[in-house]
């Protein structure tokens, strides 16, 4: 995802000069090509990532459509009232990009788990939460991106995400991306685990079972249409996502639904309200709390009663 | 403009500050008769701005950093003519547009929400580069706390600064020596404040930040060095103006009363 965002980003920077690259001391390796190429468009703030969010504020008043970049916890918990005050209480079009979503960073830490950003972005009023599914969705949202005037958070993986999407695929903020079709339930996730649940949709088809999977790459606004059609069309709603369920997608989607008094029948899969002090790569830890492909199948066979 | 001028101005707008302060019950007025004299000079002498034309791109720019003397800045821009008067009478009123932090363009010649400290020296810095970048004249003036310097965002900014050479860049510390619960030298010992920014390659002179003379010769002369971004150190009273408000703690958050306005009001004829 990561070289997606920033393949994408040259693109974007070769057409307009405005756009400039601010990092917290990050993207070795990533960046190298663009700093190069283009340097008059790239700034290393250093470990200063309170006053990298200040300045992008100032250069956005100044008409510059700045996209900021670290690891998520240092752009957006270390600096949370900066992004609240100076981004989003001024409502000025800064993009936040944090890597190594959910628990992409599993070796390293809590101190570098993101499982809680969506629950803390999503609450600032004016700011759009977006979480791609795949590099594809990375590309075409970050495109999008540039041309919104308001504050927008960006949450990426790192490198090992698998292309899910065709590349023609219709990808637009704010609109539910339906990566399968099917009438029996419907999987909604976010983020990196897109390619997992399209795993699990077609492991259910040898059940009988007819999954369908919806990428909901934007997290705030929510997709009210295609929610309320999911209401109405199918019998069981499972939310999946690499976070805190309960300050997550989930809740959100939970919330929706009950105000407008919906009666779907909805789970909300992810990861308890805990720190993760098990260290282990994604892998092992997705296995460990139910994430991995086939505790997820056998955790949506036993809600539907199939078990 | 005379300084007898500058003068008159200075006691319309602090007149303008007790009557705010006494119909809201609001705390800070201490806070803003510090830097009446700072905002006086920058609006009516230094900076290049026109009240008819508050978004012109090559004005001056101006953020209040210590947001909680926003009346301050209320009543300067009124003053000059940004907007009625009569605006003020509504200050932290029910439904006011203009309460105790100010609000980006709530009116006309607010240029940044504030009201947590440390922030507006970064965004200043945001609006330097881009000056820079874009080859601009006009300058960015930034006003903080002495207290305000206690925040590490506010060195991160520095630091920024400077490694840009932002000389268009200017930084008045109202150093009223008061912070929210004690004196700025007990809480934090930020004594040697100078040099603190003269080793973040600042260029950094201290005055009297109640003297005009002081302040229009001191500002008329930007930067201070080129290549730098300057730092002014203004010397001030918290409460300035009003002697039973001066240099006491307290005020940080009364309000006047109603009963003793014409009492206060003597002091500034």
């Amino acid at each position: 995802m990561r070289k997606a965002f920033v393949k994408k980003l040259t693109e974007l920077v070769s057409n307009d000069e405005k756009i400039y690259l601010l990092t917290g001391d990050l993207g070795f390796s990533v960046f190298d090509d663009f700093r190069q190429t283009f340097p008059n468009n790239f700034i290393n703030m250093g470990l200063s990532e309170a006053s990298m969010i200040g300045a992008a504020a100032g250069m956005a008043m100044e008409g510059r459509r700045v996209f900021v970049y670290s690891i998520i916890p240092f752009v957006t918990f270390r600096v949370l009232e900066q992004i609240r005050n100076d981004i989003c209480l001024q409502n000025l079009p800064v993009k936040i990009i944090g890597v190594g979503e959910g628990l992409t960073y599993g070796t390293s830490g809590p101190t570098h788990h993101a499982i809680e950003d969506i629950g803390i972005m999503s609450s600032l009023p004016n700011m759009v939460v977006l979480s791609p599914g795949d590099p594809i969705e990375v590309e075409k949202l970050v495109e999008e991106s540039v041309s919104l005037n308001s504050p927008c958070y960006i949450r990426l993986g790192k490198s090992s995400e698998a292309v899910v999407n065709l590349p023609d695929s219709e990808i637009r903020i704010g609109v539910g991306n339906i990566v399968k079709c099917g009438e029996d339930l419907a999987i909604i996730t976010t983020g990196n685990m897109l390619s997992t649940c399209f795993n699990v949709s077609k492991s259910l088809e040898s059940e009988g079972i007819n999954a369908m999977v919806v990428s909901l790459h934007t997290i705030k606004p929510l997709d009210e249409q295609l929610l309320n059609a999911l209401a109405q069309k199918v019998k069981h709603v499972f939310v999946v996502e690499e976070h805190i369920s309960s300050c997550g997608l989930g809740s959100r989607i939970a919330y929706y639904y009950a105000n407008r008094n919906s009666n779907v029948n909805m789970k909300c899969i992810g990861l308890p309200d805990s720190f993760i002090s098990t260290y282990g790569k994604q892998e092992f830890l997705r296995m460990k709390y139910g994430l991995d492909e086939d505790s997820l199948k056998r955790e949506i066979l036993r809600c539907i009663g199939r078990a | 403009m005379k300084t007898q001028e500058l003068e008159d101005i200075s006691a319309e707008v602090r007149r303008q500050l007790l009557l705010m302060h006494a119909t809201s019950n609001e705390s800070h007025i201490a806070s803003s008769l510090s830097i009446v004299e700072i905002l006086v000079t920058l609006y009516f002498e230094i900076m290049n701005v026109d009240p008819t034309n508050p978004q012109n791109p090559e004005r001056d720019r101006f953020i209040l950093s210590k947001g909680h003397a926003a009346s301050a800045l209320y009543a300067v821009l009124a003053e000059r003519g940004y907007f009625d008067k009569s605006v003020l009478n509504s200050f932290a009123q029910d439904g006011a547009k203009i309460s105790v932090h100010p609000e980006r363009n709530s009116v006309p010649g607010v240029e940044a929400s504030t009201g947590s400290l440390g922030h507006g020296l970064a965004i200043a810095t945001g609006i330097a580069f881009s000056a820079k970048k874009d080859e601009k004249k006009f300058k960015t003036f930034v006003l903080m706390s002495d207290g305000e310097c206690e925040e590490g965002s506010v060195w991160e900014a520095a630091i920024f600064a400077s490694r840009f050479k932002l000389d268009n860049l200017v930084a008045i510390v109202d150093k009223n020596k008061w912070q929210a619960y004690d004196r700025t030298d007990t809480i934090q010992n930020l004594r040697l404040l100078q040099s603190k920014w003269e080793s973040f390659g600042w260029n950094c002179k201290e005055i009297n930040g109640h003297d005009f003379d002081e302040l229009c010769s001191t500002l008329s002369d930007l930067p201070f060095e080129f290549g730098k971004p300057s730092v002014l150190i203004a010397d001030t009273i918290k409460g300035k103006g009003i002697p039973e408000m001066e240099d006491k703690m307290e005020w940080h958050y009364k309000s006047p009363k109603m009963p003793d306005i014409e009492k206060y009001m003597e002091f500034l004829r």
